[in-house]
């Protein structure tokens, strides 16, 4: 395949053409912090946790596509800054308590708090009053945990192609919905495939019947089965 | 049919909601009972600007501009204007300028310091008639593109003017133009994007509702450069009058053959389907609106790949603002060079601004760029009403900043405004006073942009809440000794963080009245408000040495907080009790209520 060379960090990389920034980072053994992003579903760079400086100008490595000759820079003070930021908000944003969560350990969330040093949170925490919808026989969202990362929509719509799961409302009101609205164990189109669960990056979309910390979760199976489909 | 007088009423949103079909129907009833039937005819025209002295009326050929006509008035001014050949003085938009008639327009500074291209038909011919819009040369520029220009030579037309887009970003029309018309694929679209949301800003619904063919026109001008045979309106819901105009021009166009299938036997197609958009703000952000015209959820993505390259539908896709669109066959008609002649080297042409706020003529009004804001507010706008002082001018909308008055003289452009902190923005420019808390008017704004968040990408979703939560506990007296630094820190990671626009500009008014206005923000610490408005801040009192105990103010409290005796003053004020509403202050003959620091 044909290569293509750009500057991350000052470094010179090489990288197949057509590949995202991100993939050339990652191909040469170097980390930016992503959250909404996973592999085998397709990127929509909601979280900002990629973000990079291209060429001096911002945006996301994960929906950036690589140019001959890009001058690429991760680590740099503001970028680390803008990263601690977004990931406070987060926490701010509704409740997320991991001592007794059931992903606690396991949740891509809290390994992103450890990887960037987040030893506080600087804004106004919201405590939203939100619900939790245990009528799927199996599985549990609880919208306190969720980040609206969007890959159970991503998954349930591009991989399992039921489009069981959608987007409603704006602003701080936006949640994840099963079938238009209705609650989970009601929503006809789900196949109770659990991609969905498998997917989630924290302890919003779990099973039932997982203690404290029991939740271990497998993302990766998502490449794995499109790398699958694709061998035919 | 030639009369002896055109009677051009303003059908314009605003004149309408003023009752300028009841000043029509009074008008027509007169006429018709004087037997003026067929020498005095009636026009139903678009916006004319001056939107507070609605309705207003113009009266061709004396130019006679008549404000605030009532039906009652309809009677005088048949008998003695239109019969007896005498103007009725009173109702005539006098200034000191122009005390009497004699072209008004030429001579109020309202009109004369305008220079109207993209709305010179609005206020002129009755939009719902494409004949007059013809014979104002409506359509030539599409028959000119399509008898002797090339696509190319059409794009590259535009890109000589120096036409920018006039939807808030500035970027360069003709270059757009050309990367959509370079795009590979046999299928491209046009789309006009009329999805004008920011609060008080009304100039794309004024030139859809008064001159919706020049629109049209110019869709279809960029269709053949561009190579597009199919176009789409997207129109926010809340505009119906602009639809139902929209809609009419469509059906007259179609019918005249000036769009359809082989416009002017030329063999070029070109069709437009309007789409009405259900309100959300964000939906104004081309990618955003893309994935609304498409059926999905009004959200944005990233951008690259760009709507030129990978649009609607997948397809290349040029998106143009409507005030751009109208712009267009000025200068196809006119050239490149005379549009470069009006504005500055590196914004060209004029622009359409919606004046509100504490201006006494607010409105709507077109100057060419370069303009001051000192021009435009005080010349055009007449100053501040009540004679008190300018404070700031907030441009650009809820995505704004606001500017002091040392930047008056600050020549409007895209990159002086956006030196200034604030942008350009499609044309929204509210006027303040002393009156105006800027602390207030940051959380008001940042109240608009929170709600409007999509909630697709963190900063904006989460950060602009946090930014509100903190202004919304100063202007209550609780902010704390970091807060400015937290507003500060967070406005900066908001605006380089975000996905979209909306995020990317929405910390503009608290950054901008924060780099202005920042003891403001200190005094709000401390528990001061200057500018008297946030209520948390502030107490009412009476004046003993000026009240008369009238008991106005005690009948008019609404919580019964004013206690006192008829004709015994003083009266006074429970400072409990009390939710400083103000009314006492507004009914208080004497003057005898004061707002005092609550401390």
């Amino acid at each position: 395949m044909e290569q293509v060379v750009i500057q991350i960090d000052g470094n010179e990389v090489r990288t197949a053409r057509g590949n995202t920034v991100l993939e050339a980072a990652r191909d040469n053994g170097i980390r930016i912090p992503t959250l909404c992003h996973l592999d085998g579903l397709p990127d929509i760079g909601a979280c900002r946790l990629c973000m990079v400086e291209i060429d001096g100008r911002f945006g996301t490595a994960c929906t950036t596509r690589v140019r001959d000759g890009m001058k690429v820079r991760i680590n740099t003070d503001e970028l680390h800054e803008m990263r601690r930021t977004v990931l406070e908000l987060l926490f701010a944003e509704r409740n997320h308590v991991c001592s007794f969560c059931v992903s606690n350990g396991h949740c891509e969330l809290q390994d992103l708090a450890c990887e960037l040093g987040m030893d506080s949170v600087r804004v106004p925490y919201r405590y939203p009053t939100l619900s939790l919808d245990a009528t799927h026989p199996r599985f549990i969202i609880d919208h306190n945990r969720c980040v609206m990362c969007a890959r159970c929509v991503r998954v349930c719509a591009e991989v399992e192609g039921a489009h069981t799961w959608g987007i409603a409302f704006r602003g701080t009101q936006v949640r994840v919905i099963t079938d238009l609205g209705v609650d989970w164990g009601n929503a006809e189109t789900c196949t109770s495939c659990g991609k969905c669960v498998q997917v989630c990056p924290t302890g919003a979309i779990v099973l039932k019947g997982q203690a404290t910390a029991e939740m271990e979760k497998h993302p990766e199976l998502v490449a794995e089965l499109e790398e699958r489909r694709r061998a035919g | 049919m030639r009369t002896r007088l055109d009677v051009l009423i303003c059908a314009g949103a605003a004149c309408l909601s003023a009752h300028s079909a009841a000043v029509r129907d009074a008008l027509a009833r007169e006429i018709e009972a004087h037997g003026l039937s067929d020498e005095v005819r009636i026009v139903e025209t678009g916006c004319m600007g001056p939107c507070e002295l609605g309705p207003v009326m113009l009266v061709y050929p004396d130019g006679a501009f008549y404000i605030h006509v009532t039906p009652e008035d309809a009677a005088e001014i048949v008998e003695e204007h239109f019969l007896k050949g005498r103007p009725v003085e009173r109702l005539l938009w006098t200034t000191p300028e122009a005390r009497r008639i004699a072209e008004q327009r030429k001579q109020v500074p309202f009109f004369a310091k305008q220079r109207k291209v993209v709305l010179k038909n609005c206020g002129l011919i009755d939009p719902e008639n494409i004949e007059e819009y013809i014979a104002t040369d409506g359509y030539a520029a599409l028959g000119k593109v399509l008898t002797e220009m090339t696509p190319t030579a059409v794009a590259e037309t535009i890109a000589a003017s120096g036409l920018r887009g006039r939807g808030g970003a500035g970027f360069p029309t003709g270059k757009k133009w050309g990367f959509v018309a370079g795009a590979p694929g046999p299928e491209k679209y046009v789309v006009c994007n009329a999805d004008e949301g920011d609060p008080g800003a009304f100039m794309d619904r004024a030139l859809l509702e008064g001159d919706p063919h020049a629109v049209l026109e110019g869709m279809a001008i960029a269709a053949y450069a561009v190579g597009a045979n199919h176009g789409y309106i997207y129109v926010r819901a809340e505009y119906p009058l602009a639809i139902n105009r929209v809609e009419a021009a469509l059906a007259a166009a179609h019918r005249m053959g000036l769009l359809g299938n082989n416009i002017m036997e030329t063999g070029f197609s070109f069709d437009i389907e309007v789409r009405m958009g259900a309100g959300a703000f964000v939906c104004g952000e081309e990618t955003a609106l893309i994935a609304s015209l498409e059926g999905h959820r009004g959200q944005p993505r990233p951008r690259p790949p760009y709507p030129a390259v990978e649009g609607l539908f997948g397809k290349p896709t040029l998106i143009n603002n409507v005030e751009t669109f109208g712009n267009v066959r000025h200068i196809i008609l006119n050239g490149a060079d005379w549009f470069r002649s009006i504005g500055t080297e590196s914004s060209p042409g004029t622009k359409v601004f919606a004046l509100s706020g504490k201006v006494v003529n607010t409105g709507l009004v077109e100057v060419p760029m370069g303009t001051t804001l000192r021009e435009l507010i005080f010349e055009i706008g007449g100053g501040i009403p009540d004679g008190k002082e300018f404070k700031a001018v907030q441009t650009g909308g809820p995505s704004g900043g606001c500017i002091p008055a040392e930047y008056l003289d600050t020549p409007i452009d895209y990159e002086s405004l956006q030196e200034l902190g604030s942008i350009m923005g499609s044309g929204g420019m509210i006027v303040m006073d002393a009156d105006n808390c800027m602390v207030n008017l940051a959380r008001f704004f940042l109240e608009f942009t929170a709600n409007e968040s999509c909630g697709k990408c963190i900063p904006c979703r989460v950060g602009l809440p946090a930014m509100l939560e903190i202004l919304q506990r100063i202007t209550r007296g609780d902010g704390r000794a970091d807060d400015i630094d937290k507003l500060e820190r967070l406005g900066k990671t908001i605006k380089t963080a975000s996905l979209c626009g909306l995020g990317q500009t929405a910390p503009n008014p608290v950054l901008s009245t924060l780099r202005y206005f920042r003891d403001e923000y200190e005094e709000h610490l401390v528990g001061r408000c200057r500018a008297k408005e946030c209520t948390a801040l502030i107490r009412y009192w009476i004046d003993p040495e000026a009240c008369r105990g009238c008991d106005q103010c005690r009948r008019a409290c609404p919580v019964g907080a004013i206690a006192g005796t008829p004709g015994n003053p003083p009266y006074a004020i429970d400072a409990e009790a009390c939710v400083r509403c103000g009314t006492c202050r507004e009914v208080c003959p004497f003057g005898a209520v004061e707002i005092l620091d609550r401390r």
